[in-house]
């Protein structure tokens, strides 16, 4: 079991590199994309061991592929394990996706059918995962814009059952569920009620956008009232919880997140009942 | 349809843009879904390429360099776990589509091994100042773990440099003779230095292992004795100002 960790933190992006190296940001953590740092040296790599020194640090990754029908690459969960060793981050996360198949990778989070036989494509690569980096992992649940025809469970079922037979915890991306309830018409609700609550160890907070048909996970804009108003549901069913706002395009001066943070505060500390 | 058709399928329609693919995907049910895929995939692929060849971009404009990318995308696909190998075989491409603008190429090879040296390995390069005592009959030098080598027939470094410094580049101009191009990281700092076919030997030499000795006596064979010993020295210093040497080791020990 993940141990929790209760906070109010940031992901580390290029532009407020310095402010969170030359001044104390007022964030309990901070997270990182794991990809961008697992190369072999540089600045990159300097800069991380330095906000690891001023900050608890979680890695999430966007390349694992868990969902691949051919199973993980051995040298990316090598280069992943070299910087969880370094690092000793608080949480290590990935997505339930897929991007790579039979040497060609998409560099994009692709859905997955929510089937038998994906689950247990999944189930054999989280536990694939866990044992090489030697610690359970947090799974993000992703926004979705295809409802495959032939799935045989919900998304929060199969995410229920890869806990159970994996032991991995769970990384709630609201914004998500609500642009997946959005693009396939089922219940932001019904989703968060139905997820293993003891399972949820970190929470993403961010913004979407609206594409010619669909919407779209851009996280470009700021969360937006109805992920704030799903937050404010869920909270109260969780136990101790990391909580952060994403924003990684269109990226404002860092006041301003901090500024949407302490909203994410306000509505933990109760002082926003109205929102829920 | 079995998970493994599914990626496949999948596949063919982010990369070849396959409507029979798409068809057994879903058909019309899951458009508006796959045509979200193709776009991400294709803005994310766009957007690694404009952001490791800016200087090549500048070079070529906008309208050529997208007529590029498109064909690269369609040519190679990503096969890494990360983004940044991605860039790695877009000079091949160009060299392909301007045969006869062979700076095109030279350029991009710029780019792209400034972008990979800014990521290499860490090293801690030798200050000339802290050089204790050495043998130098029984030197070796241990070079940048970032150096890299490429043959250069253009002025293509001259155009990267004015390009970078938002000046207006010179005229393409041939070399008289095929040089080539140094690439390494100095610090945090990726650096590239035109050099000469001697130079470059010399390098290939030291990083298989020749002793400074041996480099010597290479190169008082080529160039006679004076001329060659004195070529060692001059590349030495060169190489210890410019953060290239990380280590001398003594042969014997």
């Amino acid at each position: 079991m993940i141990a929790p960790f209760a906070g109010f933190g940031l992901g580390l992006r290029k532009p407020h590199h310095a402010e969170f190296l030359e001044t104390r940001v007022a964030v309990d953590f901070v997270e990182v994309i794991s990809e961008n740092f697992m190369v072999e040296g540089g600045r990159p790599r300097r800069i991380l061991r330095e906000v690891r020194g001023r900050y608890p640090v979680a890695l999430h990754g966007v390349s694992m592929s868990l969902g691949s029908a051919d199973g993980l690459d051995g040298a990316y969960l090598a280069r992943l394990r070299a910087l969880v060793d370094e690092i000793e981050p608080l949480f290590v996360s990935d997505h339930l996706s897929w991007s790579r198949i039979q040497g060609f990778n998409s560099h994009d989070l692709l859905p997955l059918p929510y089937t038998g036989e994906a689950l247990d494509v999944v189930a054999d690569n989280v536990e694939r995962a866990q044992d090489a980096l030697g610690r359970a992992m947090l799974i993000e649940n992703p926004s979705t814009y295809i409802d495959f025809a032939d799935a045989q469970m919900t998304e929060w079922e199969f995410l229920d059952r890869l806990c159970a037979r994996t032991g991995c915890g769970l990384l709630l991306d609201v914004n998500n569920v609500f642009v997946s309830a959005s693009n396939h018409g089922f219940d932001p609700l019904a989703y968060l009620d139905g997820l293993p609550h003891g399972r949820v160890r970190q929470i993403h907070l961010a913004g979407y956008s609206q594409g010619a048909e669909l919407l779209i996970d851009t996280h470009d804009q700021p969360v937006p009232d109805p992920v704030w108003k799903l937050y404010a549901h869920i909270l109260p069913r969780l136990g101790p919880v990391a909580t952060m706002i994403e924003r990684d395009d269109a990226i404002p001066p860092l006041h301003t997140l901090l500024a949407e943070l302490g909203m994410a505060r306000r509505i933990a500390g109760g002082e926003i009942r109205a929102a829920a | 349809m079995s998970l493994l058709d599914l990626q496949r399928d999948m596949h063919a329609w982010l990369q070849h843009a396959d409507a029979t693919a798409a068809d057994r995907l879903g058909g019309e049910s899951v458009t508006p879904g796959l045509r979200v895929h193709q776009n991400n995939f294709r803005v994310q692929l766009a957007g690694c390429l404009e952001e490791s060849f800016a200087r090549t971009r500048d070079w070529i404009g906008g309208e050529a360099f997208h007529h590029a990318v498109v064909a690269h995308i369609e040519r190679v696909g990503p096969s890494s776990w990360t983004l940044d190998a991605y860039p790695r075989d877009f000079p091949a491409t160009l060299a392909l589509l301007h045969p006869d603008d062979p700076e095109i190429a030279e350029l991009a090879w710029i780019d792209l091994m400034l972008g990979e040296a800014f990521v290499g390995p860490d090293d801690n390069a030798l200050n000339p100042a802290d050089l204790g005592e050495i043998d130098w009959d029984n030197a070796v030098l241990g070079l940048a773990p970032t150096l890299d080598l490429a043959d250069l027939t253009t002025n293509a470094p001259a155009i990267w440099s004015a390009l970078a410094e938002g000046m207006d580049p010179p005229a393409v101009a041939f070399l008289p003779e095929t040089g080539a191009i140094l690439v390494w990281r100095e610090g945090e700092t990726p650096r590239f230095r035109a050099i000469d076919q001697i130079e470059r030997q010399a390098l290939l030499h030291v990083r298989a292992g020749l002793s400074f000795a041996g480099l010597c006596t290479a190169l008082a064979e080529m160039l006679g004795e004076e001329a060659g010993v004195s070529r060692a020295g001059a590349m030495l210093g060169q190489w210890l100002a410019d953060g290239l040497i990380v280590s001398i080791e003594d042969r014997r020990a």
